[in-house]
């Protein structure tokens, strides 16, 4: 499924003008942090892990779960793209109306294809761990992959998980930390700093890696370094811009959970010609 | 157990013992059986398993929420995860991610509670669980399994590994008296009537069963037939037992360690009120915290004993017509 960099790129922004437009159909949504992880999406799915869309409970496949599931949109049009059956591009535009499989947040009873549902946060880190400690134990290779919003990082779970994690030396797990700087009530230096985020992790027993999480040889690049880390698990710390690619919501905090009005829709459909 | 024969007052083993005895034989018998705990493996008894499995059991220390994460995450992979705390701690601490990432996904875990009720004794109100019934029932999809003894508490771990979909099993901490013969049969949702009666019944579950054994006794020589049936499964309930007792005794008692607020009372209450509604009352915790003390003491002083379901009783058959 090895795509390269020119089309990764193409990809990412059909995944960007999708978010946007279903988005505004929806009339409510998080467009920022959907955006901010457009790229690091589009390579996992469209080239670094191993799965299968026409199988996709295929046992030996790489599992990603989307713990800051307010992002949901990133996650159904790049899965959309990619091509899962349950997971129809035409009907991405029902987002959040009754009887969609794109529900509000990400919901495996809907989505079949989905590794876990979520959007309570701070709960993807421990699903993620038990998965790599279920695949260690099948002497499966598969990896497991979870992202999670940097203001996520506030609730005390993630920091069990993370202190669980390094004990048991789950290395086939890898988080991914999208540090955009924004959370629902503003930035999060002023709602509840967490820096330094890689720093934390690292105490915490983590492999970390800092990386420009729109740079797409720079998030391949980690994941290689991820994989390769034996004895402890890796967390990627990808700084990335809320609302990237769309000039009006780039570090705007009103839209991590505000949707664009049919007009900002139509100007953000232009940027991203 | 054949009715009217007197009751002899045998002590077993605790439930909490048995359950961990029984996730031993569970895990020579499957591989897949994993066992996870928050520092209180010597406590739940799940430390039988980890010596004999150690790579098996996952220590995840004390951090409930994330091992029911963790127990839900290797559920998703296939396993036939038992996680396991006091019931005040996995349930109270660990309940929002019960409810995201066991219930609403219909993950095949399995969440056993030991230290249940008030029977615990010394260590006070904050390790005392009372309202983690209420709690596992509001889990939509969840099996809630409430042992009255060892023989019970076996059963009904097996229960649990080989149903598919989430379960609470409520253990206690306290030597239990048995009530059942090695032999007897349990199946998920299916009460077990254990004295025969017809002037009122006497539901309940866990430590309440023996006693309400006891209470009918006391009650036959007063010439009150008191039917006993052990709701072991609080859900799904039992609803043609419930209505059938309802029905054919006119009366009815529930009895529980546990608040009577979202219990097994107020489940039994529904099913009474939509079939045969008739007079009921309830022993169980009413709107308070117990306290430090022996755990005969406070089974005394907070109203769980034979002699408050047989006051029950009596004030319940006065209320008839």
């Amino acid at each position: 499924m090895s795509k390269s960099i020119e089309e990764l790129q193409a990809i990412c922004k059909r995944v960007r003008r999708e978010i946007v437009e279903m988005i505004g159909a929806a009339k409510s949504g998080h467009p920022g942090g959907s955006l901010s992880a457009v790229e690091i999406l589009v390579e996992l799915y469209f080239d670094y892990m191993r799965i299968d869309p026409q199988n996709p409970k295929w046992p030996d496949r790489d599992r990603f779960i989307l713990s800051k599931g307010h992002a949901a949109p990133v996650l159904y049009a790049v899965m959309a793209e990619a091509g899962f059956p349950d997971t129809p591009i035409g009907q991405l535009n029902t987002l959040r109306k009754l009887g969609s499989m794109y529900q509000g947040h990400p919901d495996v009873r809907f989505i079949p294809s989905l590794e876990a549902s979520t959007g309570s946060l701070g709960e993807g880190l421990s699903l993620a761990l038990g998965m790599g400690l279920g695949a260690r134990l099948d002497g499966r290779s598969c990896r497991t992959y979870v992202m999670l919003g940097d203001g996520e990082i506030q609730e005390g779970q993630v920091w069990e998980g993370a202190m669980a994690g390094a004990f048991h030396k789950v290395d086939n797990v890898v988080a991914i930390v999208d540090y955009n700087r924004i959370q629902l009530d503003g930035f999060v230096k002023d709602i509840m700093e967490i820096a330094p985020v890689a720093d934390k992790w690292r105490a915490f027993g983590w492999h970390a890696i800092e990386i420009d999480g729109h740079d797409i040889p720079a998030i391949q690049r980690a994941l290689r370094e991820a994989e390769a880390t034996k004895g402890r698990p890796t967390c990627i710390v990808a700084h990335t811009i809320k609302g990237k690619g769309v000039s009006f919501m780039e570090n705007n905090p009103k839209f991590h959970g505000t949707a664009p009005t049919l007009a900002e829709v139509v100007l953000a459909l232009q940027e991203l010609q | 157990m054949p009715a009217k024969t007197k009751f002899e007052v045998k002590l077993g083993a605790a439930t909490r013992e048995a359950f961990g005895r029984t996730l031993v034989e569970l895990g020579r018998e499957n591989q897949d059986i994993v066992v996870c705990d928050a520092d209180l493996s010597h406590s739940t008894m799940t430390t039988y398993f980890a010596k004999e499995f150690p790579d098996r059991f996952f220590s995840l220390g004390i951090a409930e929420a994330n091992m029911v994460g963790i127990g839900a995450g290797l559920a998703c992979a296939g396993k036939i995860p038992f996680v396991s705390s006091f019931s005040a701690f996995v349930m109270n601490k660990g309940f929002e991610q019960l409810r995201v990432c066991a219930a609403y996904p219909k993950v095949n875990l399995k969440v056993v509670g030991t230290h249940s009720g008030i029977s615990i004794g010394e260590d006070g109100p904050s390790q005392m669980s009372v309202e983690e019934t209420a709690l596992a029932c509001s889990l939509a999809g969840f099996v809630v399994l409430s042992p009255a003894d060892e023989v019970a508490a076996k059963a009904l771990v097996r229960l649990a590994a080989a149903h598919v979909g989430p379960v609470f099993v409520r253990t206690g901490r306290l030597k239990v008296p048995i009530v059942y013969n090695g032999d007897q049969k349990f199946e998920i949702g299916k009460a077990i009537q254990v004295v025969e009666g017809s002037d009122v019944a006497i539901v309940a579950n866990g430590l309440l069963v023996a006693q309400a054994i006891l209470a009918a006794e006391t009650l036959e020589a007063e010439g009150i037939s008191a039917r006993v049936i052990d709701m072991h499964t609080v859900k799904p309930l039992d609803r043609e037992a419930t209505r059938r007792a309802a029905a054919e005794t006119g009366a009815m008692v529930v009895a529980e360690e546990h608040l009577v607020d979202g219990g097994l009372g107020v489940r039994v209450a529904q099913v009474v009120a939509e079939t045969e509604p008739c007079p009921m009352e309830f022993v169980g915790i009413h709107d308070t915290y117990a306290e430090s003390g022996q755990p005969d003491e406070l089974l005394d002083k907070y109203g769980l004993v034979a002699r408050d379901v047989a006051a029950a009783v009596r004030k319940v058959v006065a209320r008839k017509r």
